[in-house]
């Protein structure tokens, strides 16, 4: 029993709280452990999570991708902190692709009810979620649920272990482990003073039975959670040596470059690679059918020769044209039908008639590339069959599944090394250049070949953020309070990217992400109606920071910026009283009231004028207010501060999350500033950062952030930054200048300095 | 073609014409410095030549006539890190890291002509490093850190 228990590990939070129905009997038969001892280090293995060796050395397991928002550091820190161990010591391994880390708390966020919804029948959705996430066995970074994933299963892993140690030294001195401590890595006998270290256990403690039940610290006994702790992984990004999937090197290794049909997804007819043949260096061209790859001695060449081919394209299987393909969107917005994720009350139209006044605008959001700064690529060698793929991603299961079907290989045939991520942002997510360099390498005869995407094609070879376009109508009675009603129409992000995965079954239902931002914010209001029509066409769109919380927030929070002013109301007192009956909500726009001493005059020294804009956005369960100070100067609009205030419900690092909320408020500003995806003969126009830019220094603002902890219920930090950045800056416009835009970027309509 | 590099002469055999970038990356085996944009847009590919920042993407080999320091350099023969690295650490600066080691030799550049920038001085030294991550305000953070530990030293 030992030995299964040891092998097999699955420690969930349902699993913990226990009385589960019996229906979920079979879901909780636990997975196999990956992790096997490297012997010669004298190294045991307690479960998936944690290996101990000899030397005394721990190793953690990291299961999610490390793409910047610090989960190296604060999963080690959930592992070291009931372990007992000196968390500026361990060494952390990312994870093999292997079910045991599956995600669950992603797929709860993808249920559809509000994060403030509580009750039974929400509870048991979540848990439905949490064993299909098993069955998909997802192991998968996004959705900003890596920390609220981990937090029971890792701590609850560091506490096994912890355990396993004090029972092996208890036989050992033959004393009740009750009567024993830890400290820093050793057991301690309080009674007779003496301590052991815990490499002299492992080998003992590794055998010993998993315990039945674990208690968790109390957390005002917390050592490292809660508290800030200096990133793991600091050293070797300031020092040049942390491993990205680009600077993966093989012993014979090439070096190639794939450039596919800018019309996404269609074929290439035909090709003459003559003059790349011809290029000194240059191994080999590949026709890949939709596209092809040039295989060299380096990069470079790849990327040179790659220019000399000449393909033939087939054509797009989608509108052509930026304009013809928001026509598309605007006539499944006209047609109608949709469907309703909140729907109470009545409509605007319906109080209207009664009442008398509407007011009416329509927003509009651009398709959006994520233009992470590592370009795509991965590294693929074939070796007796067996695939071996390198390569940052936020999906280590979804490439075995991917490559099980695209080759025909079972999943013991293929092997994932994750490395750090030179950014996600949701791309990392797909499998497409993994493909694609498993494809290239297997026609290199056993060499391993590294595929690096030019910024062109990454930025050409999206899954973009779709763009969207969103109606709305509201009626504001005599005590200011409105009847609201939206109407959004885009892709849908949930259809397109589980289409794209092999073996992968859409989620039943409405894709929610359509109209998420619209229909799940705490706003008390009878008569509040969303409706989301998905658009079907053909363009590859994903998952995109904050998915369809980028742009939902604005078309809301700009609209109820709208409403105040069109009712004579403050936007952010507005605020406060219609979220009245959520005490989070009210905290952070308190918060933000406060910091950024919203009402006070503001000097106009030097400039034309200024002004500031309120946003919220409850997202990925954190509570998130922004106010935003702009200047409008001679060189345009300045971004001069930001104000955050946040609600995470438990903070277990504060100056990580004050970091991932500067970082998603900077990339929302970013594209509100300027991005835009356009579209020409089926192809993106834009290539690189020439054309599409984001945010930089000159431009950054100072950004001052308040973690709040009272939500009752642990919130995300990756992503929540994002959505309220964007509003709130096109609402400071309009109180700077009395300009108020509806379509995004911002830059269509007003200069930034 | 003999190009010094981080204090060595190294030979190199490529096309003149290949961008320094990929020489250090795919041939003399120094993958801190990364590859961005090709074009000189986002500086992930920053080196010193001759103390001077140059985007290394964007000059061939043929033209590079000075010494060569890229991120590897920067930390002494004893393994300690340069100031500006230490006040990156100080601050928690990196997310993904991708962007930093462009970002440092930047900052390690302006240090050497200006000892205490202004935030002005940093705007204009640095907005050709991007970062997607937003680190921006701890970058300026550090930059002012390393200043003061400069200026204390
Ligand atoms: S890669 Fe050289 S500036 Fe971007
Ligand atoms: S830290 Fe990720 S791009 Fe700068």
């Amino acid at each position: 029993m030992g030995k299964l228990l040891r092998r097999t590990f699955l420690i969930g939070s349902a699993a913990i709280a226990g009385g589960v129905a019996v229906g979920f009997y079979m879901y909780k038969t636990p997975y196999p452990n990956p992790i096997s001892a490297d012997t010669a280090k004298g190294e045991s293995v307690f479960n998936p999570f944690v290996k101990i060796a000899a030397d005394n050395s721990v190793t953690i397991i990291v299961p999610r991708a490390e793409m910047g928002q610090g989960v190296v550091t604060t999963l080690s820190a959930l592992v070291a902190e009931e372990l007992d161990v000196e968390l500026a010591d361990v060494k952390t391994e990312f994870a093999p692709a292997a079910d045991v880390y599956y995600n669950r708390a992603m797929l709860e966020e993808g249920a559809p009810f509000h994060v403030f919804d509580n009750s039974f029948i929400a509870e048991m959705t979540r848990d439905i979620q949490g064993v299909v996430a098993k069955f998909l066995a997802m192991q998968a970074t996004g959705g900003s649920s890596s920390t609220i994933d981990a937090f029971d299963r890792m701590r609850t892993s560091g506490a096994a272990a912890r355990a396993m140690l004090i029972a092996t030294a208890a036989d050992k001195w033959q004393v009740a482990a009750a009567s024993l401590k830890t400290e820093n890595g050793k057991v301690l006998d309080p009674a007779l003073g003496r301590s052991i270290a815990y490499g002299e256990l492992v080998t003992a403690a590794a055998e010993q039975e998993v315990p039945e039940t674990i208690t968790l610290k109390d957390p005002v006994d917390w050592r490292y959670l809660g508290k800030s702790q200096p990133r793991l992984d600091m050293a070797a990004k300031v020092t040049g040596k942390a491993g990205f999937g680009v600077d993966v090197r093989l012993p014979d290794m090439l070096f190639a470059t794939v450039r596919m049909n800018p019309r996404q997804g269609a074929k290439m007819t035909g090709m003459d690679a003559s003059a790349a043949e011809k290029v000194p260096g240059v191994v080999k061209v590949i026709n890949l059918g939709t596209g092809y790859a040039v295989v060299a001695d380096n990069t470079w060449t790849a990327f040179k020769a790659a220019d000399l081919v000449t393909p033939q394209w087939a054509e797009a299987t989608y509108p052509a044209t930026t304009d013809a393909i928001f026509a598309s969107i605007d006539a499944a917005l006209k047609a109608g039908g949709g469907f309703n994720m909140r729907d109470d009350g009545d409509a605007p139209d319906a109080v209207a008639a009664a009442s008398g006044k509407a007011i009416g605008a329509r927003y509009t959001a651009p398709y959006l590339a994520h233009a992470t700064m590592e370009p795509m690529n991965a590294t693929a060698q074939w070796t007796d069959g067996k695939l071996a793929v390198w390569c940052g991603n936020q999906a280590p299961t979804s490439i075995v599944t991917q490559a099980g079907s695209v080759f025909g290989l079972s999943a013991g045939d293929i092997t994932v090394h994750s490395t750090y991520l030179g950014g996600g942002f949701g791309r990392r997510f797909e499998t497409d250049f993994s493909m694609l360099a498993a494809r290239v390498a297997k026609e290199m005869d056993g060499k391993p070949v590294q595929v690096t995407w030019t910024r062109e094609e990454d930025m050409r070879h999206d899954m973009y953020r779709p763009g969207a376009i969103c109606e709305a109508a509201a009626v504001v009675d005599e005590q200011g309070v409105p009847s609201v009603e939206f109407r959004v129409a885009s892709q849908s992000p949930i259809a397109s990217t589980f289409g794209r995965l092999a073996g992968a079954i859409t989620p039943p239902g409405n894709d929610k992400t359509i109209v998420d931002g619209l229909w799940d914010q705490p706003y008390a209001l009878a008569n509040y109606r969303v409706t989301g029509i998905e658009v079907d066409m053909d363009i590859p769109v994903g998952f995109w920071r904050s998915v369809g919380h980028s742009h939902n927030p604005f078309f809301h929070e700009c609209f109820m910026d709208e409403i105040a002013r069109s009712s004579g109301q403050d936007p952010l007192e507005m605020r406060l009283k219609l979220m009245q009956p959520y005490p989070a909500a009210v905290g952070a726009v308190q918060a933000v009231k406060d910091m950024s001493g919203w009402g006070t005059p503001l000097p106009a020294d030097g400039v034309k004028s200024r002004g500031r804009g309120v946003a919220f956005c409850l997202s990925f369960g954190t509570w998130v207010a922004q106010v935003i100070q702009v200047a409008d100067t001679d060189d345009g609009i300045r971004i001069e501060k930001v104000w955050c205030a946040a609600d995470f419900g438990t903070a277990l690092d504060p100056k990580n999350l004050e970091a991932q909320m500067m970082s998603g408020i900077i990339f929302g500003l970013s594209s509100a500033m300027g991005q835009e995806i356009t579209f020409a003969d089926g192809a993106v126009e834009q290539g690189n950062f020439d054309s599409y830019d984001a945010m930089r220094m000159n431009q950054s603002p100072d950004i001052q952030v308040r973690v709040l902890q009272t939500s009752g219920k642990m919130g995300g930090a990756g992503e929540p930054g994002t959505p309220p950045s964007l509003p709130a800056l096109a609402n400071a416009i309009f109180a700077a200048t009395g300009k108020r835009i509806r379509q995004l970027p911002l830059s269509k309509e007003i200069t930034f300095a | 073609m003999d190009i010094k590099i981080n204090g060595r002469t190294v030979s190199i055999e490529a096309d003149p014409e290949m961008p320094l970038l990929w020489a250090l990356r795919d041939i003399a085996g120094l993958t801190g410095t990364k590859f961005g944009c090709g074009i000189a847009m986002c500086g992930a590919c920053t080196v010193l030549i001759d103390g001077e920042p140059v985007r290394s993407c964007s000059i061939a080999l043929e033209d590079v006539s000075g010494d060569v320091t890229t991120i590897e350099a920067l930390q002494g023969d004893d393994g300690a890190l340069h100031v500006v690295q230490e006040a990156w650490i100080e601050q928690q600066v990196a997310q993904c890291g991708y962007c930093q080691s462009g970002q440092i030799m930047s900052a390690v550049a302006l240090l050497a002509n200006n000892a205490t920038p202004t935030d002005a001085d940093i705007d204009e030294a640095m907005s050709g490093n991007l970062c997607r991550c937003g680190t921006y305000p701890r970058i300026r953070a550090a930059i002012h850190t390393a200043a003061k530990k400069l200026a204390g030293a």
